[in-house]
Order: C-alpha cells, then structure tokens, then sequence
C-alpha cells in the first residue's frame, strides 16, 4: 500500500483509555466479509458505540488522528481488518501501555504508529486529550502537550524509518530486486 | 558442518537477504490464494501499479464462500450465491486471478477442493519449498516437508508483489510419538492428544518437527492431518521429514516434477531429514500406546478427553485462568463436570475440512457406516469431500453410496461447516460431532457446540446419536 510520510501527527486524541480492547471489539466478525480495507471505519468500535456517551460520537473527537488505549490493545484475533477499520477513521497514531504482538505489527503495516508509555503518562494525557490538541512527533519520538509537557518513547528503528519515509515493506523489499532475481536464476523449482 | 534441523536447511537455502536485526528476506517458493484473505491484497496491488512478480507459483482456489450444493444447473449455468459478500469474494477472486495471470482452479472444475487438499493433490506443494497461504491451516502442507506457515493479508501482497518475506528465524520442538497406535486410534487423535499435551499456546513461536515410529508408519493423508493442527498449539509450521511414502505420494502428480527431474528432486528431497546430531530448543514424547480416541469437551482445540471418559471439572486445573476459560466452556456448551462424554447426544455430523476430508478420511468413515444407518436424532449428517478429485475417488469406490444410504448428504468440495461462512452452518445450542479443527464459540454458526473428533468416531456418533467409537457403536449392535 502506498501512503503518506509521516512524521508529526498534531490534533484531537480520542480517550478511550480501556484494557484488553480486543479485534472483536475493534471490528465485528460480520465485517470479516468485505473486499476492501476502506470503509471499514464506519464498523469500527460499533459495541462501544452502542452507549450515547461513547467518545467516538463526541464532536470534540471528530476526525482525531490520534487514540488513547488501555494495555494489551488489539488482543484477540490476528485479522487485518481491525488495523483497516482504525486507519479507515483517520487514526494515525495509537497511544497505550501496551498492544497484541500481531496487531502492531499488522497497524505498522497500515502506517499507523503505535506508541507504547508508561500507564501513568497514559493517564495524564487522558486527561490532557479532553480539552487540548496532542503532538506525536515520531522524529523526535515524544508526545507533547499544548503547555509543553514531553512524553518520550522508543519505536523500532526500522519501523520509525518506514514511517517517516512513507515506505512500505514491498517497497522496501524491490530495491532487493537484483538480490531476488539472482535467487531466482538459481534455486526454485518450477511447476509443472 | 553442525549438524542441522530439517527447519534449518530449508531456511538457510532461502535466505535472499539478511538485515543487522537478523530479520531475513526469505524467497516463497508456492503461493496458495483463495477468496477471503486476497481481495485487499489484489487492491492494493492495483493502487500502487504493481504486477504479480510470479505467477506460475502462484495458485488460486475457491473454498470458503462457496457452498456445498451443487454449482451448476442442469444446463451448466452457474446457480446464484445467494449471500452477496460471498458471491462478491468469489467473483473478484474469479477475475483477480486472470487479470494477474495467475493459475485458477474454478468452482466447477474437477480439481477444485480446499487449498489444503489441491495443494498436495497436485503435487503444487513439494518437500524443501516454502509454501504460504492467507490462512492458519496452510501448516498442514509440512506433511510433504516443505515449510509452510499462513500469513496476513499485507503478507500476502508482499508475497505477490515480490514473491519474498521478511521472517525472523523460529525456534524448533520436536515432537515425538513412538510406537504402535492401538486399534481404532486415527492420525486426528494423535493430532488432538498432541495439541493437548502443548496446549493450545505451548509451541508459540516454534516450528513442529514430528518425529518417530508411529510417524514413520503414517500414511501422508494421516501426517496431512497431523500437520493441519500444527497451528492448533501455537506452532506456524510442521515438519515432517520427506521419505519413502512422501516419494510414492508425488510421483505423478500433475504439477510435481516429472522422469528424471523427480529422480533429481527425490534425491534432494530426502537428503532433507534433520542431521544426526541436530538439536531442537524443546522437546516432547508421546507413546503411541496411550492414545485414545479423542474428542473435546470444551471450546479451545486443547480441551481433549478420551471418548470414553468424563467432563473435567474446571478446579481440576491449576492454572488459574484455565479454569475460568474451563467455567465458561462448560457453560457454552452447556455440560456439567463428571458427565460420560459418551452419553452426550449430538444432533448434527460434520465430516469434511482441511483436517479431515481426504480418502482415507471417507474411507475410514464409510468403514464403519456400511450396512448402518444415522440416528433418528440426528438433524444433519454431512460428508463434504476435501476436493473434486477425492469425490470421484471416493464415488469410484462406491462410498458415497455408503453414507447416502445411511443418511448422509454427499456434497460438494469445500470447507462447508468447518466456519460459518457459507450456507453450511450448526444452528445455535445445537452439538456437533465434527472433523474440523477448531471448536471455538460460534465457529460453526453463532452459538453452536462443536465436539472435535476423528472421522470415523463422527461416524459412529451418527449412528449412535450421541458420541460414540467403533468400539462401543459395536457393543450398542450386539
Ligand atoms: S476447511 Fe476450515 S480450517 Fe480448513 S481452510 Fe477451510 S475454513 Fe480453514
């Protein structure tokens, strides 16, 4: 998939802030049916949506490029189509304590960055995300408040690059092409 | 040289490119694609212009939309899907295959099946290749050797685009069964006693290689089974070693090399086999003699008791989490600690799916179904052959005589009620005795209650009506 650099991400964050969020709860099995990754979003945390008072249909929250979770975020199942539906929302970047192994790997591969910090940041910027606009800047690899306030994280050095540099795997991959088709001339065995 | 795994030697004859990380570019060398994990991937492709870098080693079949009543009328016209997300997958992979060139097994064609039973059945998979598929059961192809794992879908348009993957290497478990299985135990109850011993996350992380006598003995049909449930304790991939019987399978098959090429490729092949000396990060033995027939009582592929034994009592387990998953498997399937497994009726029979919808498998079932009949009790009894091919091998042999005669309805290749995707489903708190590979809640149909169980223990419970083996079925006729 092609997609685009990024770098900083400034706006609303969405405080959803629960544990153990799962894919089923991301997005319905019944989903599971579609042929493409857009549109999804309109499924997206549609359990959740359920209650009147859920921040996905909070006017503050429309359109944020950023969402705040609770540890163990993306448990469950290894379907893409919960990376899908979160991207279908415009989410960029996820903030949490901690993600399911698969579904970080399987955002990474949607160009959503997700950012792992202690439960007490996360607390904080909770409560930050009600009022004011967030930065995740992944340059720098922080998360900054309006008043300045600075939350550091690591990311992967090759994830961070792919990120900032808009790449994706396949990308990256064919500049491997030469090294490819040497293998190739060499050792597959053929259908016949 | 140290020695090295069988793992070891296909990885390493593999390797394109390896990054600082150790993470490696790893060449696929067989591409399965069906319907359900492929659409995004084919977009995704047309968004960025890319082509399909290979593929003559790409193969795509229908199976999991499609359903298992007859496909064309009596005219040839196709007959309409009635749900239109099915009809939808189907049709784009129907015309995502041509447009990218890539080989397609259609619906009614005589050699279409589930990717786990073509994959083998026409020689595309071989021992020492790297297969994947957008699907977990894609392990089931370590029967014939070669490392196969399932993968995603942006996986699976990586594979397309580039025919490659970036893979961090695994850590390998040997699993060895030795011994003569007593009489009556199938490959599935192997399967089941082996995903029970590990649990159901135990190999996480690992490649299986199964190894010793009992595996020696074992047919490819029954290692394809072994292998299919790889993934059922964690394990991406299974191994078993290419010998004697992994030759006899091959030699023939349609997409398998032909004359002297085979001679060549069966030398390589059995030069695969893990070196004397090589050394696996974990281990486990089973003796054969003390596996049963197997069935399960709870919703996670793990939760194994002879069939001749009693629901557990979930404070049995020590693990703490165990028993609270236990509590709530008792009460989705809606069973009581101590209960005799064999007293619990079921009302409907699966016999199909990757894991168990192969000749022998039919065989085995029809075995014990001649000159029987299901239960009045029971409100579906389906056999679903694996693929085409097995169907016109097993009418040749007069088994679909046999289980339509006894009840059974004989149906179309696909995987049917193994998941609730096409017409084929278990209604809600209804059991079923099933080949399959998955007990999970709803896996069948929202709310029904899955019991895994080899083919010819599914038969005997049709014919009983609760679940039975041939053992007992054969005391109940006396
Ligand atoms: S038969 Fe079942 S397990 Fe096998 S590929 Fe089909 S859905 Fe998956």
């Amino acid at each position: 998939m092609i997609r685009k650099p990024l770098e900083f991400i400034v706006g609303r964050a969405i405080p959803l802030g629960l544990k153990n969020i799962d894919t089923d709860i991301i997005i319905a099995a019944e989903w599971l049916k579609t042929v493409s990754r857009a549109g999804l979003g309109q499924g997206a945390f549609a359990v959740l949506r359920e209650d009147p008072d859920n921040v996905f249909d909070d006017p503050r929250f429309a359109g944020a490029p950023i969402l705040i979770a609770g540890d163990n975020f993306g448990c469950g199942s290894s379907r893409e189509h919960a990376a899908w539906a979160i991207a279908d929302m415009g989410i960029r970047a996820i903030v949490a304590p901690g993600f399911s192994d698969i579904f970080a790997s399987n955002a990474f591969k949607n160009g959503i960055a997700t950012i792992v910090l202690p439960q007490a940041a996360v607390d904080t910027l909770m409560n930050v995300a009600q009022d004011e606009d967030l930065t995740v800047d992944i340059r720098g690899q922080f998360v900054l408040t309006e008043n300045g306030d600075r939350f550091e994280f690591e990311l992967d050095p090759f994830r961070r690059h792919c990120l900032m540099e808009g790449l994706d795997e396949i990308d990256l991959t064919m500049k491997l092409e030469d090294r490819i088709a040497a293998f190739e001339r060499q050792s597959v065995q053929a259908v016949s | 040289m140290t020695p090295r795994t069988m793992y070891e030697k296909i990885w390493d004859a593999h390797v394109v490119d390896r990054r600082e990380d150790g993470t490696c570019l790893i060449y696929i060398d067989r591409h399965l694609v069906h319907e359900v994990t492929s659409p995004q991937a084919f977009e995704g492709l047309r968004a960025a212009g890319r082509r399909v870098r290979r593929p003559d080693l790409t193969l795509a079949v229908p199976d999991h939309n499609l359903p298992t009543t007859p496909r064309r009328d009596a005219a040839g016209n196709r007959i309409p899907i009635s749900d239109p997300q099915s009809a939808q997958q189907l049709e784009l992979l129907e015309s995502n295959a041509p447009s990218f060139g890539i080989r397609y097994i259609g619906d009614a064609d005589a050699e279409q099946g589930i990717v786990h039973v073509v994959g083998p059945e026409q020689g595309f998979t071989l021992p020492g290749t790297t297969l994947v598929c957008g699907d977990s059961h894609t392990s089931s192809h370590g029967a014939l050797g070669a490392l196969a794992f399932g993968i995603g879908t942006s996986e699976v348009e990586h594979v397309l685009a580039t025919q490659t993957l970036m893979l961090k290497r695994s850590k390998t478990m040997e699993v060895r069964v030795e011994g003569e299985l007593p009489p009556g135990v199938s490959p599935k109850d192997v399967a089941l006693a082996i995903v029970a011993l590990i649990g159901t996350g135990g190999a996480t992380g690992h490649v299986i290689e199964y190894r010793g006598s009992t595996f020696d003995a074992m047919s490819i049909e029954g290692r394809l089974t072994v292998a299919n449930m790889a993934i059922e304790a964690g394990a991406r991939s299974g191994l078993f070693a290419p010998d004697e019987k992994t030759l006899a399978y091959l030699a023939g098959r349609s997409m398998a090399p032909k004359g002297k090429a085979f001679d060549e490729a069966a030398r390589r092949w059995l030069a695969l086999a893990s070196d004397e000396g090589a050394t696996y990060d974990r281990s486990v033995t089973i003796d054969a003699a003390r596996i049963a027939p197997a069935v399960t009582w709870g919703t996670s592929p793990e939760d194994v008791v002879a069939i001749d034994g009693t629901v557990p009592s979930p404070d049995s387990f020590t693990d703490a989490s165990k028993r609270t998953s236990a509590r709530q498997a008792l009460d989705y399937m809606d069973l009581k600690p101590g209960q005799k497994m064999a007293e619990i009726e079921v009302q409907n029979v699966f016999i199909g799916s990757c894991t168990n919808s192969r000749i022998e498998d039919l065989r085995a079932a029809a075995g014990i179904l001649k000159g029987r009949h299901i239960a009045n009790s029971i409100l579906q009894a389906l056999v679903v052959p694996g693929s085409g091919l097995v169907k016109r091998q097993a009418e040749a042999e007069g088994l679909d005589r046999v289980f339509i005669d006894a009840g059974f309805e004989w149906r179309e290749p696909g995987c049917s009620a193994c998941l609730g995707m096409n017409p084929d489903k278990v209604p809600a708190g209804e059991r079923c005795a099933s080949t399959s590979n998955r007990n999970f809640m709803g896996r069948q149909g929202p709310g029904a209650r899955t019991h895994l169980v080899s083919p010819a223990v599914a038969a005997a419970t049709a014919v009983a009506g609760h679940l039975c083996d041939a053992r007992m079925l054969e005391g109940l006729d006396q």
